[in-house]
Order: structure tokens, then sequence, then C-alpha cells
């Protein structure tokens, strides 16, 4: 079997674990979809350096030969099946009670300030209108 | 960068997403049974495809920007760390996106 071949035997794995083995239904969410563009920027970095030095050197006959920012095609979809069955398992875990909480920016005086101060502007733009 | 140039890359890719658990408190390392829980099964079926991989030799690594350490199958203990720094900054994203969003992921936030 080539990389090529297991590289989308990967992502059907990953996508099927999603949907129908721990049912998280993440590739139906927006919040997935939201987060899966910033960890593409930083793994295209991140690869880009470890295949672009030649740290990690493949073999030709295994890969189809498209390159993005010097990694195989194939490292894309290692890595989008890698990232969904990570983040399938904790949401997995979360929903059957581990550790839901404490909650993502609970806690966060940044998080409060900037919510504080969208709802000013929102306060002020219907004052404005009125 | 020598034997740490994998090392170096991974230490690269947790600075730019730890910082998200104290400035966001994102709550992912303060979650840590969650995280490890998540990491087992993830690290074990990747192990299993690098060495498959491997075995299959699909790709190789420089020696000389490796840290050097084989576990058996001939797996760079470089190639572990991977596994388990890239999980990690997938998840910190993933709950920052969730804090800044406020879009529900299904674990009971609905």
């Amino acid at each position: 079997m080539t990389y090529t071949v297991a590289a989308l035997l990967g992502v059907v794995g990953a996508v099927l674990a999603d949907l129908f083995v721990l049912r998280t239904r993440l590739v139906r969410r927006v919040v997935f979809w939201a987060t899966y563009p910033i960890i593409i920027v930083f793994q295209l970095l991140s690869n880009g350096i470890l295949t672009g030095r030649h740290i990690v050197i493949y073999d030709p006959a295994a890969i189809i030969g498209w390159r993005i920012a010097f990694a195989p095609v194939e490292d894309l979809f290692f890595g989008f099946a890698m990232v969904l069955l990570t983040l399938s398992v904790w949401v997995w875990l979360g929903r059957r009670g581990v550790q839901r909480e404490p909650r993502a920016g609970e806690g966060s005086a940044l998080l409060r300030l900037l919510r504080a101060r969208s709802s000013d502007r929102a306060a002020r733009g219907r004052v404005g209108e009125g | 960068m020598g034997h740490l140039a994998y090392l170096l890359v991974l230490a690269g890719c947790l600075v730019c997403a730890l910082w998200l658990e104290p400035v966001l408190k994102v709550n992912v390392l303060r979650r840590g049974r969650r995280l490890l829980l998540t990491l087992l099964p993830v690290v074990v079926v990747f192990v299993l495809w690098d060495l498959a991989a491997i075995a299959a030799g699909h790709w190789t690594f420089d020696p000389e920007q490796t840290t050097g350490i084989l576990l058996p199958g001939g797996l760079p203990l470089d190639e572990v760390l991977f596994f388990v720094v890239v999980p990690v900054c997938a998840v910190l994203g993933f709950e920052a996106v969730r804090a800044v969003l406020r879009r529900p992921a299904g674990d009971g936030d609905e």
C-alpha cells in the first residue's frame, strides 16, 4: 500500500469514527471547521520545515508527488485524520462526563473585557438608532 | 540545529499554542485527565501507522537532525513526541475557538 492510499484510508477511518463510532459528528459542526483552517496554517509551517530541511524524507514511490510547502499532499490527509480523531475523542470524553469543567474561557479577563466592549458598542448602536 | 532540529520544530508548535492556556483560559491543561485519555488512543493509532509506514519504507528520518533515540521498530522518539505535541496543540486551538465563538461542540454544551 502506498502512503497515498494509507492517508486516504486514514481520513475515511477518522470520519467514520467521528460520525458512527464516537458519534461526535464534528465534521457537521461550525466549531470544527472554524478551528481546522487555523490548524492547517501551523501544520503547513511545521511540516514545511520538517520536509523542506529533509528531517523527514519520503520514498518517491510511496507518494503521488504533489507537494504543498515542501510537504507531500498526503501529509495534509494524515494531519486531518490525526486532528479529527483527537478532537472527536476529546469531545466524546466530555460528552461522557469526563472533566467538562472548567469550560474553555472560564475565568479569562481578556475575554470578559472583549465581551464588555462589544456589548457596549451594541448598546451605543441601539441608542444612536433611536 | 543538529540533532535537536525535529524537537525544535515541536517546541515551536508548543510555543504557538500554549499561551492560549493562561491568556484565553482555555482550561485544557487544567483538564489533564481528559487530555491524557484523549492522547492515549491517538498515540496508539498513529504510532502503529508510523511503524507500518517505516516498515514499508514510506518515509525515513535524517539521523543527523533527530535525537537518535530509536524505539523498537526503528521509531524515533521525536515521532512519538510529535503524536503528543500536535494533538495537544489541536485541542488548545479547538477550545480557544470555542471560547471565542461560543458555538456548541456536543460535549454537554447544548
